[in-house]
């Protein structure tokens, strides 16, 4: 199939066959990576621009590498909040940044819909690069990939989401795309962090971490922030760490090939314990690994170069 | 001008609070109704309305007019166009303008700057409390000299049940009724739409429905402890239908306003992101939406208002996370709740002129809404078959933040004539 997509906005917004093209795309620069000259021409001549309006460390570098290895050249802004400190709109800064030229826009922001938003005010192709707790497609999307190169496939496993959903976009990328190829998912968390009619996404729910874990053949822990802890969405990091913290006395009612995902940055000790952060079950670092060639494949096939 | 004798011919003239709905003719003799009926009186002016329909002037019983503090979003000049443009000869303005209107002054100022404006009737709704900020009553008996209609603090729900007892029982005293913007703030926190399966899948934050419920509750006890008037705003929930129809069966003082915007859209609007879906209360579901069309036909509520808030552009065209609640409607409610309600046969005529006329005048204590021999000559005439598509670049308003913008519509204002002033519409 071919890819005819401008912009990647939501993993809710592909179909199947779409997400199977990107995964398959990835395949094949997975192995650029392993080459002694870590690049291909694909994008020379093309600018991305990694907006970035939230802070970021691994997407913001892993996009800026894929870029780099598809021979594109690639700028950064930076900045805190919904607007630049001078008080420029989001986009009257968006279209300054286009009016330099630039072909693809990376960008992650703290307000839902914000790519989506970019998507029709400047001419560029937009790859949202998370947007405030709605979507995080390529995270989505090298989850996928990972665990498809972990266990050969995806459709018919079961993958179990640990923790506060409510506020995970990785999450909502992560069970658009495992649903639409065919895998069971789950969710468990302190009810307060689990939001009301995610069951209508086909989604089954949990309380009680250590009767279902070992169903899984997947459980991807999703990062707790001490904030919630002051929303009153959860009393104390040890009550959170005692009920849904993965470690190894609980690793030994999970399956014994289970996979352990993390999207980062992880609290050691606190969803998870450095035996099991650090242990054969995880693939934590294959996940950022993995997530290069995913981007890569993502800003080739929105370039629309064939 | 305003002396002029006019006759409006052959209409179908519907005044429902005198029930009745038939084809005559309206003659209107000093600023005020003289007869009902086919008369032979020397008329200087005549407007044909055979085709047309002729009801006493519409009245909206909830808007925001900006003036002052925010002219760049509204004056009381441009929101009275707007209000004669849509149809309406009378508004009801609420208190939460910079500085509020929360004494006698800045009432009579209203009413100064309406004149000036020389269209619709504009009567200021008073802070129940000073600057609005929900601690000491406002000087409510003053502010009542000074021609306030009713009392609210509005998007500053008063959240002390206290001050929101004493509020109603002072107000009683005067005849007058306390409007509340019913919601708790500790459980809408800073959500920005509802809260529901779309603000799941859409990662914002939500607001429940609870949260206009717990304080409708309160408030319906409250009216019936204390035995004061409540009106509740904008109601969006089924819930808050039901807690109403039961305080009413129950006597509670009570009465209710629903806005076209909760009865004609859903949550599914806030997927494009758009920030003209966003206001407070937020769009609800189907389900909402459905309890609030038989709350209408059953008479739980009473009234159709707009809550009219008119934002600049550049503060709503922003991530829709950043944007202020609110959207305009006084050059959108008649058309759309004719397109929602009458057309399709939710409503009759009768019955929605009321929520438009009757019963938002009897809510606010004012002498309009009917066409009765001697009332003001306040006069709305409806082409109510008219198709056309809503435009918010052609508003009278100063804003064009307007969730209906675009929309084919059916029925339209063709005249507003406020005490005998007629403005013939486009």
């Amino acid at each position: 199939m071919s890819w005819h997509r401008k912009h990647l906005l939501t993993l809710e917004d592909l179909t199947r066959e779409e997400i199977l093209h990107v995964l398959d795309t990835a395949e094949s620069f997975k192995e650029v990576s392993t080459r002694s000259i870590k690049k291909v021409p694909a994008l020379r001549g093309k600018v991305v621009a990694n907006l970035f309006f939230e802070p970021s460390t691994r997407t913001r570098i892993s996009f800026g590498l894929a870029a780099k290895r598809l021979s594109a050249d690639t700028i950064d802004f930076v900045s805190a909040g919904s607007s630049t400190v001078k008080g420029e709109t989001f986009k009257d800064t968006s279209k300054n940044i286009e009016a330099m030229g630039i072909d693809i826009a990376v960008l992650r922001h703290t307000a839902p819909g914000a790519p989506k938003m970019l998507s029709e005010c400047i001419d560029a192709r937009v790859v949202n690069a998370g947007d405030g707790p709605h979507e995080h497609p390529t995270q989505g999307l090298l989850d996928i990939f990972t665990i498809r190169e972990e266990k050969g496939k995806v459709e018919g496993l079961n993958v179990l989401f640990v923790g506060d959903i409510t506020h995970s976009r990785v999450a909502r990328s992560n069970i658009w795309g495992l649903k639409k190829l065919g895998a069971s998912v789950g969710v468990v968390g302190p009810a307060t962090l689990i939001p009301k009619k995610i069951e209508e996404l086909g989604v089954k729910v949990y309380y009680d971490l250590d009767e279902v874990i070992g169903e899984f053949d997947v459980i991807n822990l999703l990062r707790i922030q001490l904030e919630r802890q002051r929303q009153n969405l959860f009393p104390s990091i040890r009550e959170y760490s005692r009920l849904f913290g993965i470690n190894g006395e609980r690793m030994k009612r999970a399956k014994p090939d289970v996979v352990i995902m993390h999207p980062g940055p992880i609290n050691r000790g606190v969803e998870i314990t450095p035996e099991v952060a650090d242990g054969a079950n995880s693939v934590i670092l294959k996940q950022v690994t993995n997530g290069l060639a995913v981007r890569m494949a993502v800003l080739y096939l929105v370039s629309g170069i064939k | 001008m305003a002396m002029k004798r006019i006759l409006i011919k052959g209409g179908r003239v519907v005044d429902p609070a005198r029930k009745i709905d038939k084809v005559t003719d309206v003659f209107i003799e000093g600023g005020h109704i003289r007869q009902l009926g086919s008369v032979n009186y020397q008329a200087e002016e005549v407007i044909d309305a055979s085709g047309l329909v002729v009801t006493p002037g519409l009245v909206d019983m909830h808007v925001h007019l900006r003036e002052p503090g925010d002219e760049g979003e509204e004056t009381i000049a441009s929101g009275s166009a707007a209000a004669i443009a849509g149809g309406f000869t009378s508004v009801a303005c609420m208190p939460n303008t910079k500085p509020p209107i929360d004494n006698e002054a800045s009432a009579e100022y209203v009413f100064l700057l309406a004149e000036r404006a020389g269209g619709a009737n504009i009567f200021p709704i008073g802070g129940v409390t000073k600057g609005l900020a929900g601690k000491e009553l406002s000087e409510i008996g003053q502010l009542s000299r000074g021609g306030a209609v009713a009392f609210s603090d509005d998007g500053n729900p008063i959240s002390d049940a206290e001050v929101m007892r004493r509020g109603l029982e002072y107000a009683s005293m005067f005849n007058k009724t306390v409007i509340s913007h019913c919601e708790d703030l500790s459980l809408s926190g800073d959500g920005v739409m509802n809260e529901g399966y779309v603000s799941m899948v859409m990662g914002l934050r939500g607001v429940p429905k609870a949260a206009e419920e717990v304080m409708v509750s309160r408030d319906l006890i409250l009216a019936a402890f204390t035995g004061g008037r409540i009106h509740i705003a904008h109601v969006s929930s089924a819930g808050s239908v039901d807690l109403v129809r039961r305080a009413k069966e129950r006597g509670v003082k009570v009465t209710a306003e629903v806005a076209p915007h909760h009865f004609t859209l859903t949550e599914e609007s806030v997927r494009s992101f758009d920030s003209n879906y966003r206001m407070n209360p937020p769009l609800r579901t189907t389900e909402d939406l459905e309890a609030l069309k038989k709350g209408l036909k059953d008479g739980t509520i009473d009234a159709i208002a707009s809550d009219h808030a008119p934002h600049s552009e550049e503060e709503k065209d922003v991530e829709f996370s950043f944007a202020p609640n609110g959207v305009i409607g006084l050059e959108s409610t008649l058309p759309v709740s004719l397109t929602e309600l009458y057309k399709t046969g939710i409503l009759s005529l009768s019955e929605l002129v009321a929520k438009l006329t009757c019963n938002p005048s009897s809510i606010l204590g004012i002498n309009r809404g009917t066409l009765g021999e001697g009332a003001v000559a306040d006069i709305t005439i409806i082409d109510i078959g008219r198709e056309w598509v809503l435009d918010a670049g052609k508003f009278r308003s100063k804003s064009r933040n307007c969730p209906f913008n675009g929309r084919k519509v059916c029925g339209k204002a063709v005249y507003s004539i406020v005490a005998g002033k007629v403005f013939k519409l486009d």
